[in-house]
């Protein structure tokens, strides 16, 4: 089964080739003219969806019928949901409009960012702690770790991503302040990003995920966009709501500032990351605590599944988060009773899922690579990106694995066809003199 | 003893900051296609970036080599000079030769050779005044390193 969210959209790809190209760690080539998705490459970064000029890269989320699923329902929007509208001032103003979606609860995933910021302050004072802890706020980040960098599994953050974290806790207050069974509450996330329906479906590090679905970010928008300032203000507060720091964590840095220590690199733009985790794989950053890794430009601000300008979003995000007071998150009753849960920590151990790897054998590896470079020097080495792979060593490996042949080169194709018509040249002289 | 399954090689110029860390990424990407132990790819990842940048630093120039055999890789490092005078000196924590310039960019704390040997199974330095320097390190290979 295909369990990720970052699809083709086979009707729209002309098959141009450029989001072979923008993928960070190859996992997509175009066959028979359209784009296909190496799902044992995917990391669900999302920078083809922002890469394809023709919107043929989408990312599956729940269509908004899917809301009353379940009896109860709870929202979990991302922060970065409320620096898509051009007049909020407060997240207070656009939660009417949500509830009149057909919501029984909100729990901001800005609170559990809280949460999370002051369990990871707690955490890298004890022996416990990998230095540098890698934040896994970011789905993408367990999934690139895990795929490049085995070596620093140890390193991924325990603590689980805040929108999984938000949904367990508020399916479990909720339960208890109204007094019905968790399986009757469903927990739907507005997303900016487009790895939660990966997550959602195929999670790593926990069995199964308690988010029922996933909304994009525009979806919402273009239905609450309508109902703002139309709808009665009955309901208009978040369960538990969340401070400035917690709202600040949609953008990058913002969930440093939270944790509060001053040894932390936060990084946005998944090959600027994977720059930073060569060099702490090489133990080049050894003062350094933290390391918050965002996959998006600008932190969750700068998802794929969001309406509004980037750099627009950020600096609404700051103005919204600094109309909320700033909870202090070590005297915090919320935050106090769930730090110590094993309900915000990865159940499992990370897996590595080495995508490099040519085989299980280091000798046949030997030989794979051997033969992988006798290839590439054949190609003329333009990355052209012609034959369906990224680049020509691409090509190479893709051949040395079968999953290509050297005439997929455009140009080697050429030097063929002239050849086979210099033969057939020769051979029609052959036969006269014959 | 038989040859390597599989060589790479760099050769690496003084003073070149802009292509530092080249040899060492690439031989990094070899060992994760190779599907080698990552503790091992770690301890090559640090090493040979130590003996890069000693080759850019120190060196009048050299190259650095990978060599995979079916049971050990062997990461060699041979420059044209100028020579280490002392050795034990050399591989002294703290000690070194760098100039303040070096210095300047967070290099030359004298912890490269001790560093190369640290992340190293065995450890070889032969160095001749005017001949060059060669570093040897070498690395065990479990037999299922690469079921893992």
């Amino acid at each position: 089964m295909y369990t990720h969210s970052v699809r083709i959209d086979k009707r729209k790809c002309v098959g141009c080739t450029s989001c072979i190209k923008t993928c960070p760690t190859e996992a997509i080539r175009v066959q028979q003219g359209k784009a296909r998705i190496l799902p044992d490459r995917c990391v669900d970064c999302g920078r083809c969806i922002v890469y394809c000029h023709h919107h043929a890269v989408v990312s599956v989320t729940t269509p908004l019928e899917a809301l009353g699923e379940f009896k109860y329902n709870i929202c979990i929007p991302s922060a970065s949901f409320y620096a898509q509208f051009r007049t909020l001032t407060s997240p207070g103003e656009l939660f009417p409009s949500l509830y009149a979606l057909g919501f029984d609860a909100i729990y901001e995933e800005a609170k559990a960012a809280e949460i999370i910021a002051e369990a990871t302050r707690r955490y890298l004072k004890t022996s416990d702690a990998v230095f540098p802890m890698i934040s896994t706020n970011c789905p993408v980040i367990p999934r690139l770790v895990t795929a490049l960098y085995p070596n620093l599994i140890d390193n991924l953050s325990p603590f689980l991503p805040t929108n999984e974290v938000a949904a367990r806790i508020a399916k479990r207050e909720f339960s208890a302040a109204v007094g019905v069974p968790v399986e009757q509450i469903g927990a739907y996330y507005i997303s900016p990003c487009a790895a939660e329906t990966t997550h959602v479906r195929n999670p790593l590090g926990i069995k199964k995920s308690e988010l029922d679905g996933v909304f994009a970010s525009r979806d919402v928008y273009a239905r609450v966009i309508s109902l703002m300032g139309k709808v009665e203000r009955k309901q208009s507060a978040a369960m538990f709501p969340s401070g400035a720091f917690g709202i600040g964590a949609a953008v990058v840095g913002g969930f440093s500032a939270a944790v509060g220590t001053e040894h932390y690199l936060a990084v946005d733009g998944i090959y600027a990351i994977i720059q930073c985790l060569e060099e702490i794989e090489n133990e080049r950053l050894r003062d350094l605590q933290l390391f918050e890794a965002q996959a998006c430009s600008g932190g969750c601000v700068g998802g794929p599944l969001n309406f509004e300008n980037q750099f627009v979003a950020k600096n609404r995000n700051r103005r919204i988060a600094y109309s909320q007071p700033r909870v202090d998150l070590e005297t915090d009753e919320h935050i106090a009773k769930y730090i110590g849960s094993p309900l915000i920590r990865f159940e499992q151990p990370f897996k590595p899922h080495d995508i490099l790897k040519l085989s299980d054998d280091v000798v046949e590896a030997a030989r794979m690579t051997d033969r992988l470079e006798a290839i590439a020097r054949t190609l003329p080495g333009l990355d052209c990106g012609s034959c369906g792979s990224p680049t020509c060593r691409t090509l190479a490996e893709d051949i040395v694995k079968g999953g290509a042949v050297e005439m997929d080169c455009i140009f080697k194709m050429r030097d063929k066809v002239r050849q086979m018509a210099q033969e057939m040249v020769d051979l029609a002289g052959a036969n006269k003199r014959g | 003893m038989t040859g390597p399954i599989y060589r790479e090689s760099y050769s690496v110029e003084r003073g070149n900051f802009a292509t530092a860390g080249d040899a060492s990424r690439a031989m990094k990407n070899t060992l994760k296609r190779m599907g080698v132990d990552p503790a091992i790819i770690r301890d090559v990842a640090i090493a040979s970036y130590e003996l890069e940048l000693n080759l850019v630093i120190h060196s009048a120039g050299g190259s650095i080599t990978l060599e995979i055999f079916p049971d050990r890789l062997r990461l060699t490092c041979a420059d044209r000079g100028p020579g280490i005078p002392d050795i034990s000196l050399a591989l002294q924590e703290g000690y070194s030769t760098a100039t303040q310039e070096v210095r300047n960019m967070g290099f030359g704390a004298g912890m490269g050779l001790p560093n190369i040997r640290r992340h190293s199974h065995e450890f070889d330095i032969e160095s001749a005044m005017d001949a060059g320097t060669t570093i040897t390190s070498q690395y065990r290979l479990m037999p299922n390193d690469g079921g893992k």
